[in-house]
């Protein structure tokens, strides 16, 4: 009961875009078909689980016992950024099919504040290796959910984008839209 | 002096990071339930584009090429840890109130955008305004925002209560989707005046003229605008 609620709580509650307002801008850029947001949703899922597990491990096995825990967030950014690197050498050599599908949003990731944030949020909060895995699956799952919706909403909405008055076209239009989401993802709260 | 206005007006208005360019949406949204937020985080961005933006450029003939994007978030992650030891020491309430939000200042596009595109090609000097335009025009916008929903959303502006007694603020507004819906307002205003100047220039200068295209004086203007 702990997980499932450790692993919906950060889905759904805690929305990591439309709670916490991390990895907004992957969310507005790629989120105008749905191909490209499937594939993107899928890719951060993937590094998120890898790259918060060696932060984990990175924190509490070489920066906590040398005493330089203030260097986390130079360490944590290094770490994402070798293992994005590393992500995409391995897929291209063992499942290039994989990474025809994902790779192009690979670069794009590192500079995704959601896996920052997530490696420092399971820190702030103090989860166990499990735990922290649990809680970063389940955040990068509500990071693909949200743009999977907003990509299905945004195809719709380019279909009619003449009725739209020309200042609201584009993002002031999907901002709103995305606030109209996160106060239906605000019906969550309390659940737990 | 005339470089430092001419970068001052750009990052305040005329490429304003967050009307106009449009990055940096995270801190934007999150940190905007009041003004005195908006200003702290604006002011902590300022900080640190300040610092890497004066450091980058005089490393600018040091550093490789291939290698020069890791070497600017090393610079970058520098100077947030300091931020961020800064802000715990002296506003350890707004340190509370940004929360992971100072570490994050590290993937801020804004930061890395303007090391890759100004201060890695420019002296130290103008690198240095290029921080204090952006730096400001970041703040002005959190602070506009934050401010707009401080008041409708909890009554007040700067802590101060700003309504009259008996309105009742919509609460809504300080909480996670009037982020979102307070912004795509305030872009959407900012591109009526946009598209209302554009529409004067091409009435004034355009209006009438068969010579479009590149020999059009009014051309670049009417870009900018």
């Amino acid at each position: 009961m702990h997980w499932f609620e450790l692993f919906f709580g950060a889905m759904l509650v805690n929305n990591i875009v439309l709670a916490r307002f991390l990895g907004v801008c992957p969310f507005l850029g790629v989120s105008s078909r749905m191909g490209t947001a499937r594939g993107m949703g899928l890719a951060v899922i993937f590094v998120i689980a890898l790259a918060s597990s060696m932060t984990w491990l990175v924190y509490y096995w070489i920066l906590e016992p040398l005493g330089i825990t203030y260097l986390s967030t130079m360490a944590f950014i290094l770490v994402i950024a070798a293992v994005v690197q590393f992500v995409e050498i391995v897929m291209k050599k063992l499942w290039l099919a994989l990474y025809r599908s994902l790779g192009i949003f690979l670069p794009l990731i590192t500079t995704n504040c959601a896996v920052l944030g997530v490696a420092v949020l399971n820190v702030r909060e103090g989860f166990g290796f499990v735990e922290s895995l649990v809680h970063s699956v389940g955040t990068a799952s509500g990071f693909m959910l949200a743009l999977i919706l907003f990509a299905g909403l945004r195809e719709r909405m380019a279909e009619s984008a003449h009725d739209v008055p020309e200042a609201l076209r584009g993002l002031p239009l999907s901002l709103v839209t995305a606030g109209l989401m996160a106060l239906a993802f605000m019906g969550f709260q309390g659940i737990f | 002096m005339k470089a430092l206005q001419e970068r001052l007006w750009a990052g305040l208005i005329k490429e304003n990071p967050i009307f106009v360019q449009a990055i940096g949406m995270c801190p934007t949204l999150a940190v905007t339930s009041s003004a005195t937020n908006g200003f702290g985080m604006g002011l902590a961005v300022l900080a640190v584009l300040l610092c890497s933006n004066a450091v980058i450029s005089l490393l600018r003939r040091f550093i490789p090429d291939t290698v020069r994007i890791p070497s600017f978030i090393v610079v970058i992650a520098g100077f947030v840890t300091v931020v961020q030891f800064a802000t715990e020491a002296w506003t350890p309430a707004l340190n509370r109130s940004l929360g992971i939000f100072i570490p994050l200042i590290v993937v801020n596009c804004i930061i890395l955008g303007r090391a890759e595109a100004y201060a890695s090609k420019n002296g130290l000097l103008a690198s240095i305004f290029d921080a204090v335009g952006m730096g400001l025009g970041f703040t002005l916008a959190l602070t506009t925002l934050g401010g707009i929903r401080e008041i409708l959303g909890a009554g007040t502006l700067f802590g101060k209560a700003v309504l009259p007694a008996g309105a009742q603020p919509a609460l809504v507004l300080s909480m996670a989707p009037g982020a979102f819906i307070a912004l795509g307002i305030l872009l959407a205003l900012v591109r009526v005046v946009q598209l209302r100047r554009k529409g004067a220039v091409a009435a004034e200068g355009c209006g009438g003229c068969d010579l479009c295209g590149e020999g059009c004086p009014m051309a670049g203007k009417e870009a900018d605008a």
